[in-house]
């Protein structure tokens, strides 16, 4: 296989070996897929805003170069700075030399998957400057040193106990508690210090506008407001695919976007920024600074069928949906997207050769598909990454990496037989009446019995039944 | 030099997307707002819905009149132990409120310089902010919120109760009707808001903790 | 037929023959349910014709990434339909591989046309039996609990949902308990259940708990995919509760 790939199925059975973890994921899906089905109970109301929603999705992405200029137009106009960048490696080096510029010590983030995408708080950790992220979820997880393991829900993994030890055993003077609104006070005294003091606010963003320059984010706690309106200077990353065209498409996407990841009409905040701050104006960042990632994006959008993948808008309901997502969480990915989405979205980006196992981690039972709210053929696209992993060409980074003869042995094999009504027959014959004598110790049958009972030859086929029984052929 | 990379990335980001769109364009489906458009409720039952939806989400409501408003507040305030309310002086509603509460009350507190010299006070000591809003959406129960130089940013946010003055007469049924109705799109503020409630979080087993980074408490003062 | 998630009734003349499918699965391992379903059609009077010559859908290989190869053993189906009746297969997942991959799988290809017509016909057994025959069934069989296990390609790509439950719902001596998670998949997911056992594994322990708790000592499905991982889950965990195939279960009860 080349490069070094990431042992998803090493990493599920890790977690599957933790039942608290596997509670902690049950309890959670299952709340979360019954309140999304009470938001869109409606179904003709359901089609229609999703319709409404993919449209939108789609129109962007068939305008997508041209409105990335309009939104650069209008966001300079706005006076807000405009960067683009590759790769991780160039979006990190345009933060770090606006830190830089400014001295920048201190660094809060508000919430933005680019950003974990990039490993944007270990690399400016590296440069000296304390990054600390500042949505309840992530500052959890920070303390944790870990990943988040849901895009939405960051510490959806763990249960209050679990963070009630965190906060006793790392933050210092504070007390053992397992009352929620006292954890979240302790965090609340906590940052409110660092938004004050901070030098830059780092956020994601969930939509860009071309048509006026507004960069839309939505969130419940506050910090994403506070992180782009305290401190002097905000950055904010984003993923190339986050543009829309116009600023009437931000309400249905946003309506589909709340209600999908956590079943809410609406989050607390909708916060629309179109501009540093103003003369006269006392408060917000003086200098705003947007950097646009493109890190295999341009590439994903070259093709035509997995160009679908940039539709998402990050709800994350693909993962609270998921039946492979729920039991094993969403660190077994081990990838800033998990699930369904991170599934087909990161051996894009990284490439089959590494990652070429997680289009292989789903049932293709399409529970995804059904739910996603801008309609994504997920369980499509999985399907044509797994010939791609097998196949060599040019359409996906590390295609072929993961080409085996043997394996396209069985498959010629196989069709060969199963295209051929004599091979078929004899194939069959065979298996009715030698299949059950074969041991549990061979590859496929020994996983198989693992927990199952054998399966079980019948004597004789349906074909045989059917001709016994005078069942006409034609 | 310039802190942004040379001109080398925009360039080959935009020539492969265009590449890439140039051989397989998309044709995408219309956008049908009809859903949105037609997403009405009857005048009168506006408020109700704002209400109850705000509500669950644990908003707080007062309803007064245009011309017992700044009073209003005041015995609320009051009787809430608010010793502190952050202002804008420069509003006919901050211009009403000093008038009014000539004789007592919260202390009044102006914003009325940069926040570089006001950081620390605004963040240790303010019991509450009161704002203006633009109106209200029925369809998410959203007050609508754009901040000025009267009433900056984070008057709304800092704080840890934001009281919010709503003109009943200044009801929407969707976010997208208040949008276009006011050509929003013509020129957006520095920064617009929609608010639903005070700051919020389920980041811990998803049981809801209020007031985690903004306001611990919202209360929209309903003017007939 | 389902539009935007309604079903609407089948409003064509009702055909006199049919062909059937009966699928690489149930051809080994479950060929009595596969008659059982034949039977079904057989005596609600129509003329069944199961071409000998028939396979498989291909869905194993193109689920694999092995795209050529599926189409392969698809095309190689296709000349064993010829006549302009509906095609009956007992498994939803089959049902779904022809009516709405092959159309994909063949893009292009010269015989396309054809595939899409050939597809174009196909029905899932409890879709034909509900939808096209409107059946009435009487119930022969001695009074039992049982629960339902709707197959994801069945629910999802063919759009089964209610079909197969209204039709244990006609049986007077069966009482049909549903799973608190219907819709959640087994864990099979064809090679899926192999290529991450304990993953499939996990999965399907919580299929089997839920089954369980309904009570039920039988769990009736339409797709032998499911029913072989289902089974040999509750075989395997020496559980007291029996797997069967709906078209088996229908035909005990119907025909005494």
């Amino acid at each position: 296989m080349g490069e070094t790939s990431v042992n998803f199925a090493k990493a599920s059975t890790t977690a599957l070996q933790d039942p608290q973890l596997r509670a902690n994921f049950r309890r959670a899906m299952d709340g979360l897929m019954s309140k999304r089905a009470v938001q869109f109970a409606d179904s003709r109301e359901w089609n229609a805003v999703r319709a409404l929603g993919a449209s939108v999705r789609l129109r962007a992405l068939s305008k997508l170069p041209e409105l990335l200029e309009k939104l650069e137009a209008n966001c300079t106009r706005n006076g807000i700075r405009v960067h683009w960048a590759s790769t991780t490696d160039e979006a990190n080096a345009i933060v770090l030399s606006i830190m830089q510029r400014v001295n920048a010590k201190l660094v809060v983030k508000g919430k933005s998957m680019v950003s974990e995408e990039m490993h944007l708080n270990a690399f400016l950790e590296q440069h000296g400057i304390e990054s600390l992220e500042s949505d309840l979820g992530e500052y959890i997880v920070q303390l944790d040193e870990a990943m988040p393991s849901h895009i939405i829900m960051p510490a959806i993994h763990m249960n209050t106990k679990q963070i009630a030890h965190l906060f006793k055993q790392k933050i210092k003077d504070a007390e053992y508690t397992e009352d929620v609104a006292q954890l979240t006070d302790l965090a609340r005294r906590i940052l409110r210090k660092k938004f004050a003091a901070a030098d830059v606010g780092i956020s994601g963003v969930n939509m860009a506008v071309a048509e006026t320059g507004t960069l839309c984010l939505v969130e419940n706690e506050g910090n994403g407001r506070m992180s782009t309106t305290v401190p002097p200077v905000h950055i904010a990353v984003m993923g190339l695919e986050k543009v829309v065209e116009k600023l009437e498409d931000v309400p249905p996407v946003i309506s589909l976007l709340t209600r999908s990841a956590t079943a809410q009409p609406i989050t607390t905040y909708v916060n629309m920024i179109s501009s540093p701050r103003k003369d006269g104006e006392k408060d917000g960042p003086r200098e705003i600074h947007l950097v646009i990632l493109d890190n295999g994006r341009s590439a994903i959008y070259a093709d035509e069928e997995l160009r679908n993948t940039l539709r998402c808008i990050r709800c994350g309901a693909c993962m609270n949906h998921c039946p492979v997502y729920t039991k094993v969480g969403g660190h077994a990915y081990e990838a800033p997207y998990p699930g369904p989405i991170g599934s087909i979205l990161v051996p894009q980006m990284e490439g089959l050769g590494k990652r070429g196992e997680l289009p292989h981690a789903c049932t293709m039972c399409n529970a995804c598909v059904e739910i996603c709210p801008v309609k994504i053929p997920i369980v499509e696209i999985m399907g044509r990454l797994r010939a791609e992993a097998v196949h060599p060409g040019d359409a996906v980074k590390g295609a072929g990496a993961r080409a085996s003869k043997a394996e396209a042995m069985v498959w010629k094999g196989w069709s060969m037989t199963y295209a051929s009504p004599l091979a078929y027959r004899f194939a069959t014959g065979l298996l009715a009446k030698l299949g059950n004598a074969a041991p549990t110790s061979l590859p496929l049958l020994k996983e198989w019995t693992n927990v199952r009972a054998k399966p079980r030859f019948a004597r004789r086929t349906l074909h045989d039944l059917a001709r016994e029984k005078g069942i006409p052929d034609v | 030099m310039s802190e942004a990379r040379p001109t080398d990335s925009r360039n080959a980001i935009l020539g492969k997307l265009r590449a890439g769109r140039d051989a397989h364009p998309l044709t995408p489906p219309e956008s049908d707002f009809t859903v949105l458009r037609d997403k009405r409720w009857a005048p009168s039952e506006r408020l109700d819905r704002i209400k109850t939806m705000m509500e669950a989400v644990h908003t707080e409501f007062l309803e007064t009149t245009e011309a017992d408003w700044p009073t209003a507040v005041q015995d609320f305030l009051k009787a809430q132990g608010t010793r502190t309310l952050l202002y804008g002086t420069a509003t006919e509603a901050g211009q009403r409120i000093a008038a009014a509460w000539a004789d007592g009350g919260p202390d009044l507190v102006p914003y009325d310089g940069p926040v570089e010299t006001f950081k620390e006070r605004l963040f240790d000591g303010i019991d509450a902010g009161i704002t203006t809003t633009l109106g209200a959406i029925a369809d998410t129960g959203s007050l609508i919120v754009w901040p000025t130089p009267e009433e900056p940013r984070l008057m709304s946010l800092v704080p840890h109760m934001h009281v919010a003055l709503l003109h009943a007469d200044q009801l929407y049924d969707t976010f997208w009707q208040a949008m276009t109705e006011n050509r929003w799109a013509d020129g957006m503020p520095t920064n617009a808001l929609l608010i639903s409630g005070p700051s919020k979080t389920a980041d811990i087993e998803q049981t809801l903790a209020y007031g985690v980074h903004g306001p611990k408490r919202l209360v929209v003062v309903v003017i007939r | 037929m389902s539009i935007n998630g309604e079903t609407v009734p089948f409003s064509g003349p009702r055909p006199d023959s049919v062909y059937y499918f009966g699928t690489c699965l149930v051809d080994l391992f479950y060929p009595e349910a596969g008659m059982a379903g034949i039977d079904l059609l057989k005596a609600q009077g129509l003329r069944v014709v199961f071409p000998q010559g028939q396979s498989c859908c291909g869905q194993p290989a193109y689920n694999s990434g092995y795209r050529e190869e599926a189409l392969k053993v698809a095309r190689a189906q296709l000349d064993f339909f010829p006549g302009d009746w509906p095609i009956v297969v007992p498994s939803g997942s089959c049902a779904g591989m022809m009516k709405k991959h092959w159309p994909d799988l063949f893009k292009g290809e010269p015989d396309e046309a054809r595939a899409k017509q050939v597809a174009s016909r196909v029905w899932e057994l409890t879709q034909f039996l509900v939808q096209v025959l409107n059946v009435k069934f009487e119930d022969h069989g001695e009074p039992v609990r049982v629960t339902w296990h709707a197959s994801c390609h069945a629910q999802r790509e063919m759009g089964v949902v209610e079909e197969p439950k209204a039709l244990l719902r006609q049986l007077a001596n069966v009482e049909l308990v549903e799973l608190q998670r219907e819709k959640e998949c087994c864990g099979f997911g064809g090679t899926f259940a192999v290529r991450h056992p304990e993953i499939s594994a996990a999965m399907v322990g919580d299929k089997v708990a839920d089954i369980e708790n309904t009570g039920a000592k039988t769990v009736v499905s339409g797709d032998c995919g499911c029913l072989m991982n289902i089974s040999g889950a509750l075989e395997g965990g020496k559980k007291p509760v029996r797997g069967v195939h709906i078209a088996q279960f229908l035909k005990e009860r119907t025909h005494g």
